[in-house]
C-alpha cells in the first residue's frame, strides 16, 4: 500500500534505529499518548530496536481503557433495556463493567451491534424506527467530529430515535495532568498523530514550554516513531525543549479547520474522570444544550449504579506509566484477556493486552 | 481507536451533502465522506477515520521526510551511505 | 429416480459423473419445512431427491443404517469437524466446500488418503432449497475434486431462528500409506517451517460478504483439498515432520500448537510470511493481523532442514502451493514459544490468538 509500506521499511528503519543509537548520551524516557503508537510499538518490536538508554513510556491513549467505569455500567444498564438497539465500536464490548459487560448483554439476548463508524449508527435509527438506537461515543479529538457529524445529521434530519453515550475525551489536559505529577519522570513526549490532524498542534507550544519538554507530532508506521523518537532525543541531547511536526504529510499546524467547526459546534468541553487516574479539568466534551435532546444519559435515566473496580487492577499507575504491565501480579494469570480485570487488557490498544500479546518482559530486549 | 489508513480518491460526488466519495485502500473501495477535505481532487489521498477523510496527504512532505534520511551528517564525519544497506 | 433431474454433460464420456441438478419445486415445497426432518415422506424425498441424487453411490442407494466399508489392513486416521459459517455462500466456495475439504484436509495432515466421508446436517426450518441444493452440489465437486467418499449421512430440521441456515458435521477415515509417520510431536531444531502458500485469504473473503467491503477483484476463500499436495512431498522426502493446516485461529495460532505440543521453539520471519496485496490491505482497513486470520486451503509443513529445498520445490510445482515460500525454522531456544522478526527486524512474541477476533469464519 501507498504512503504505508515505506514507512515499514527494514532499512529506514535501521537507519534510524542506529542513529538514535550514535546520539544517545544519556537515559531518557519518552512517552507516547496513543493507542494506536502503544500497539505499533509493541507490535513491530520497536524497543528491541533501541539503546538501552531510552525508555519507551506508554500513557493513557487509549480511550477505551480510560472510559469512567460508572460510565461502562451506565451504558450496560441502557443495553439492557428491550426498546433499545445498542451500537458500539468492536472493543467496547469486552470492557468489564462491575457486574458485567456488553457483550455478556448480547449474549443474553440484548440487541448489541458493533459498527464501524457513527453514521452507520445513524443508519441503523432509520432503519429501525421502533428501536431505540443508541451510539457510544468514546474517543479522543480524532473520532470526536464524527461522532458530531451523526448527531448534526440526525437533528438535521428529523431522526427521533437517535441519541449518544458521550465520553469524549481530550489529550492535552491529560498530559498536563502527567506532567504535573511529581512523580513522573517523563523527559518527551511524542504526540498522537491522528489527534493532531484534527485539532492541529498549537495547543501544545505552551505545554512543551511551561514544562519544558520536546514534544514531536508523530504517526504510526514504525519508521514513523523512530523518526519521532530521533526528533525528541536530538532536541533533549540539544537542551531543547520545541514542539516539531514529524507526520507533516498529514498534520497542518491548525489541523482540520472544517471538522474542529463541527466538533464546536456539537460538543463544549467538560470536567471528566478517567478510569485509574481520576478525574482531570475540563478534559472531555459533552452536547450543547442545542443538542440535549440526543443525550443518552438524559434520555435514560438510569438509576445510579454502585460501581466498584476489582482490587486487583492497577490499570491507573500502567495508563500514566508508573508501571509495566508485567509488574501487575495479576498480569497473565488472574487477568488476561479472556478475562480481564480492567480496561487495559481489553482493547487492541490497550497497553497490557499490547504485552501480553506480542511481547514478552518489555525490560528483557530479545535479542 | 486512532485506527486511520491512508487511501486513493477514485470518486467525488459533489452533489450530495455531506460530500462523499469513494476511496481506494490497497484495492479495497469505501465509501467515504469528504465533507472535510473540501478541496480534494480525484487521485489525491486522504487519511480516512471511521468513514471520514481527515486529511489530505501532502506527497511533497511525504518525500520530505524520507529525503531527511539522506541529511543527516556525524561529527566524526561518517558518510549517511553507510547506513544504507542497498 | 423420480423427481430428480439428472443430466450428462453432452461431451463427457459415457461413464462421467453426471450434474446434478435441484430438483426445485421439491414436492411444491420451496423452502425446509419441519416435517422434512421429521423422518416421514418428506425426509425420504429429501434424502433421495437432493442428497443421495448428489452424492450418487453404491453405499448411499443402499440406504443402510449404516455404510459397510471393505477397509485394507494398516492404520487408518480418523478426523470430525463442524462448519457454522455464516453466510454459507460466500466468494470461493460454500460451507459444503468447507465441510469436505475440512475433513479431507485433517486426514491429509495425518499423511493419509482420504477414503470415506459421513455428512449430517442439520437444516433450519425456511432454508431455500436452492440454497442447499447449491451448497450440496458443491459437496458432490469437492468429494469428486479429493477422490472422498460420501458414504453415509444425517438430516434433521430445527425452528427458524434456531440454526443460522444450516450446519454441517462431516467425519472422515482415510488410510496412512506405510513408513509415513506424521506427529505434532517430533518438530526438531533445525526443522524448516515452510508455508503453500497466501494466509488470511478465506477470513477475509467471509468477512469482505459480512462487512460489505468491495474490492477491485473480488477476495475469494482458498477453500481446497490439500491431500494431492501432501501426497506429492510425502513423495519427495522422508523428512517431513510435522503437516497442520491453520484454519481457525490463524496461522499463529497453529505454530504456537506446533511449538507447544513439540516443546520447542519456532523462529518466523514476519516478511516472508506470503499475503495477498488485497488481503493485506482489508486487514489494514477491518484491524485484524493476516496471522490471526482464518485459512482452508493451506498447509505447514515441519521438514529437515536437508529436504527442505526440494519439498518448497515440489511445493511450488503444484496448482495449490505456487506461492510456497519458507518463513522460519525451529530452534531449540525459548521452547514452546514462537518468537518473530517484524518486517522492520524488531522482535517480539508471537502469541496465539486470544478472545475473539472473527465470529462465524468456518
Amino acid at each position: 500500500m501507498r504512503f504505508v509500506d515505506e514507512y515499514r521499511d527494514g532499512k529506514f528503519a535501521s537507519f534510524y534505529a542506529e542513529s538514535i543509537r550514535s546520539l544517545v548520551t544519556k537515559p531518557w524516557s519518552i512517552m507516547e499518548i496513543c493507542g494506536g503508537q502503544t500497539h505499533s510499538i509493541v507490535k513491530y518490536g520497536i524497543e528491541t530496536l533501541l539503546p538501552d538508554e531510552i525508555t519507551l513510556v506508554h500513557g493513557p491513549g487509549c480511550p477505551v481503557c480510560v472510559t469512567p467505569l460508572e460510565m461502562i455500567d451506565r451504558a450496560i444498564a441502557i443495553a439492557e433495556r428491550s426498546e433499545v438497539l445498542f451500537t458500539s465500536f468492536g472493543d467496547m464490548l469486552r470492557v468489564p463493567g462491575t457486574q458485567s459487560d456488553l457483550l455478556t448483554v448480547k449474549a443474553n439476548g440484548g440487541s448489541v451491534r458493533i459498527v464501524y463508524s457513527p453514521l452507520d449508527a445513524l443508519r441503523l435509527a432509520r432503519e429501525h424506527p421502533e428501536k431505540e438506537v443508541v451510539f457510544f461515543a468514546v474517543g479522543f479529538e480524532t473520532t470526536a467530529p464524527a461522532n458530531a457529524m451523526a448527531v448534526i445529521e440526525a437533528h438535521r434530519t428529523g431522526i427521533r430515535n437517535f441519541s449518544v453515550l458521550c465520553s469524549q475525551v481530550l489529550v492535552p489536559p491529560a498530559v498536563e495532568a502527567i506532567l504535573g505529577t511529581p512523580s513522573h519522570n517523563i523527559r518527551g513526549l511524542l504526540a498522537a498523530g491522528h489527534v493532531c490532524t484534527v485539532m492541529g498542534f498549537n495547543e501544545y507550544l505552551p505545554i512543551a514550554s511551561r514544562y519544558q519538554i520536546p514534544i514531536v507530532v508523530t504517526g504510526f508506521e514504525p519508521v514513523d516513531i523512530l523518526q519521532g523518537i530521533f526528533m525528541t532525543v536530538k532536541q533533549l541531547e540539544e537542551g531543547r525543549a520545541v514542539v516539531e511536526n514529524q507526520y507533516s504529510r498529514v498534520v497542518r499546524p491548525d489541523g482540520n479547520i472544517p471538522a474542529r467547526e463541527l466538533l464546536n459546534e456539537v460538543f463544549e468541553v467538560t470536567d471528566r474522570t478517567w478510569r485509574g487516574i481520576g478525574e482531570i479539568p475540563q478534559s472531555g466534551l459533552r452536547l450543547r444544550k442545542k443538542f440535549a435532546d440526543f443525550d443518552a444519559e438524559r434520555r435514560f435515566q438510569v438509576d445510579a449504579i454502585r460501581s466498584v473496580e476489582s482490587p486487583d487492577c492497577i490499570a491507573g499507575a500502567v495508563l500514566c506509566g508508573l508501571k509495566r504491565p508485567y509488574e501487575c501480579p495479576a498480569f497473565g494469570s488472574k487477568c488476561t484477556p479472556e478475562h480481564p480485570l480492567g480496561a487495559p487488557m481489553v482493547s487492541s490498544e490497550g497497553s497490557c493486552a499490547a504485552y501480553f500479546q506480542y511481547g514478552r518482559s518489555g525490560h528483557e530486549k530479545v535479542a | 481507536m486512532c485506527l486511520a489508513v491512508p487511501g486513493k480518491v477514485v470518486e467525488i460526488d459533489r452533489s450530495i451533502s455531506p460530500v462523499m466519495g469513494k476511496v481506494d485502500f490497497g484495492g479495497v473501495r469505501k465509501d467515504v465522506c469528504l465533507d472535510w477535505v473540501p478541496d480534494v481532487h480525484l487521485g489525491d489521498y486522504v487519511i480516512v477515520h471511521v468513514g471520514f477523510a481527515i486529511s489530505t496527504l501532502d506527497e511533497n512532505e511525504a518525500k520530505e521526510t524520507l529525503r531527511l534520511i539522506g541529511e543527516i551528517e556525524w561529527d566524526d564525519g561518517r558518510e549517511e551511505s553507510e547506513f544504507r544497506k542497498e | 429416480m423420480e423427481g430428480a433431474a439428472m443430466k450428462r454433460s453432452p461431451d463427457a464420456p459415457a461413464n462421467a459423473p453426471v450434474d446434478f441438478t435441484c430438483p426445485v419445486p421439491l414436492s411444491n415445497y420451496e423452502r425446509i419445512l419441519l416435517a422434512h426432518g421429521s423422518g416421514g415422506t418428506l425426509t425420504h424425498r429429501l434424502i433421495r431427491e437432493v442428497f443421495a441424487a448428489a452424492f450418487r453411490n453404491d453405499y448411499l442407494e443402499l440406504q443402510h443404517d449404516g455404510a459397510i466399508l471393505p477397509l485394507d489392513k494398516g492404520l487408518w486416521a480418523f478426523s470430525t469437524d463442524s462448519y457454522v459459517v455464516r453466510p454459507i455462500i460466500f466468494p470461493g466456495g460454500t460451507i459444503g466446500d468447507l465441510a469436505v475439504n475440512g475433513t479431507v484436509n485433517d486426514l491429509a495432515m495425518c499423511g493419509a488418503k482420504p477414503r470415506y466421508l459421513s455428512a449430517s446436517f442439520i437444516l433450519e426450518e425456511g432454508l431455500e432449497i436452492s440454497e442447499l441444493c447449491a451448497v450440496v452440489e458443491s459437496m458432490r465437486r469437492a468429494a469428486l475434486a479429493s477422490g472422498i467418499t460420501i458414504v453415509t449421512g444425517d438430516t434433521k430440521v430445527v425452528d427458524r431462528g434456531k440454526g443460522d441456515k444450516m450446519f454441517i458435521t462431516t467425519s472422515g477415515i482415510g488410510i496412512i500409506p506405510e513408513g509415513i509417520v506424521i506427529d505434532p510431536r517430533s518438530a526438531k531444531p533445525g526443522d524448516q517451517i515452510l508455508v503453500s502458500g497466501t494466509i488470511a485469504d478465506h477470513g477475509i473473503a467471509v468477512m469482505s460478504v459480512r462487512e460489505g467491503l468491495e474490492f477491485e477483484t473480488a477476495i475469494r476463500s482458498d477453500t481446497a483439498p490439500l491431500n494431492s499436495l501432501a501426497e506429492q512431498i510425502l513423495n519427495v522426502s522422508s523428512n517431513i515432520h510435522v503437516l497442520r493446516d491453520p484454519t481457525r485461529g490463524g496461522l499463529a495460532t497453529t505454530l504456537n500448537e506446533i511449538a507447544q505440543q513439540s516443546n520447542i521453539g519456532l523462529f518466523v520471519r514476519e516478511s516472508s510470511i506470503p499475503v495477498d496485496p488485497a488481503v493485506a490491505s482489508a486487514c489494514e482497513i477491518l484491524g485484524f493481523d493476516p496471522l490471526f486470520v482464518a485459512n482452508e486451503g493451506k498447509m505447514v509443513a515441519f521438514v529437515g532442514a536437508e529436504d527442505a529445498d526440494r519439498v518448497l520445490a515440489a511445493m511450488r510445482n503444484h496448482p495449490l502451493g505456487q506461492h510456497a515460500a519458507v518463513i522460519g525454522e525451529v530452534t531449540a531456544e525459548h521452547p514452546a514459544e514462537v518468537v518473530m522478526e517484524s518486517s522492520i527486524g524488531g522482535k517480539r512474541i508471537l502469541g496465539m490468538l486470544s478472545g475473539e477476533q472473527l465470529p462465524r469464519i468456518c
